[in-house]
């Protein structure tokens, strides 16, 4: 499935930080690389949304909706700038 | 401040269609009123979304497309026919109809005359809705920098904005069509997929650092951007936007 990027997930990000988040720059912890969120490769079509490094494919961010309430797991990057 | 979003928070709004206009066969265009609405950027997107009467719902992202100085919100919707949510949107709402909606969402994919150029918009197929509300914009401010939008569709049938583009609505924009499948005997655009032959004819020279946007499915929108990266433009000023049919 071809992914989308991470304009696709701007709104559930803008929920759960209650900032504009696409421009924030984010450092994989696999490979080191920085990308803005709005260049993570974003696939929608899991049970949730997975944003993956542009660089190495990491599983940067997960976004699962569980009863109503949207669970997120970012174990794998760093937040370098915010927004 | 009754019915006004506070800064910061981003919550669902309802919006009252006032009017849908049929853009393709395939395409409708939503022209919504929304009681409060904070205003949005050109390029900016919202979520749309649809409870079922068993309260099951889906989301969809919509770029915005009409400009930040239009009365009116505009999204422009094309039909997917396995779609969840966009048969609704283009079948079934009519006017009067209210629409579940948040937003204005995104920073990165917006154009606004202090970010400069040249501006370069490369669209594919409904990838072209973004880029209507940024020529509306710079229509609206008079802007002065150069600005292109070459846009690849199927058919001249399966143009959004048809009139808008081609009668030059937007003096001083120049507008470059690609015709992918169908083309009248006497057309003059471009025959055939945007190429690497005609992103160097119509894109500024790397040294000119245009900004280039691109708007459209993914494998458009990533053979584009790899085609203008491989010219010597810098990918840092290439911004992308992708779509596809699906969502949360």
């Amino acid at each position: 499935m071809d992914p989308l990027d991470g304009n696709a997930i701007a709104g559930a990000l803008f929920e759960h930080f209650g900032n504009e988040m696409t421009m924030a720059h984010v450092r994989c912890s696999h490979c080191n690389s920085t990308s803005l969120i709005a260049e993570l490769r974003v696939y929608m079509k899991a049970p949730g949304a997975v944003a993956r490094c542009p660089q190495c494919d990491e599983v940067l961010i997960v976004i699962v909706d569980v009863r109503g309430t949207q669970r997120f797991d970012m174990a794998n990057m760093e937040m370098v700038s915010p927004t | 401040m009754a019915g006004t979003a506070l800064p910061g928070r981003l919550i669902w709004q309802l919006g009252r269609v006032v009017e849908l206009v049929d853009e393709t066969a395939r395409t409708k265009s939503i022209v919504l009123d929304v009681p409060g609405w904070q205003g949005h950027r050109a390029g900016q997107h919202v979520d749309v979304r649809l409870t079922a009467e068993d309260g099951y719902q889906a989301e969809r992202s919509y770029s915005i497309a009409s400009g930040p100085e239009d009365p009116r919100l505009v999204l422009t919707v094309e039909r997917l026919d396995d779609g969840e949510v966009s048969p609704y949107l283009t079948d079934v709402l009519m006017p009067g109809d209210e629409l579940e909606l948040r937003g204005p969402i995104g920073g990165y994919f917006i154009w606004e005359e202090s970010l400069g150029g040249p501006l370069l918009m490369i669209a594919g197929g409904s990838g072209v809705a973004p880029f209507r509300a940024i020529l509306r914009h710079w229509t609206a401010v008079h802007g002065s920098v150069p600005t292109r939008l070459l846009y690849s569709s199927r058919s001249l049938d399966d143009l959004i904005y048809r009139a808008e583009l081609l009668d030059g609505a937007h003096d001083g924009v120049e507008v470059r069509i690609a015709l992918t499948r169908q083309w009248p005997d006497d057309w003059r655009g471009h025959r055939g997929r945007i190429d690497d032959e005609l992103l160097q004819q119509v894109a500024w020279a790397p040294s000119e650092r245009p900004l280039v946007y691109i708007c459209g499915p993914t494998g458009f929108v990533e053979a584009a951007a790899q085609s203008l990266v491989g010219q010597g433009h810098d990918p840092r000023r290439v911004r992308t936007e992708r779509f596809g049919p699906t969502g949360t």
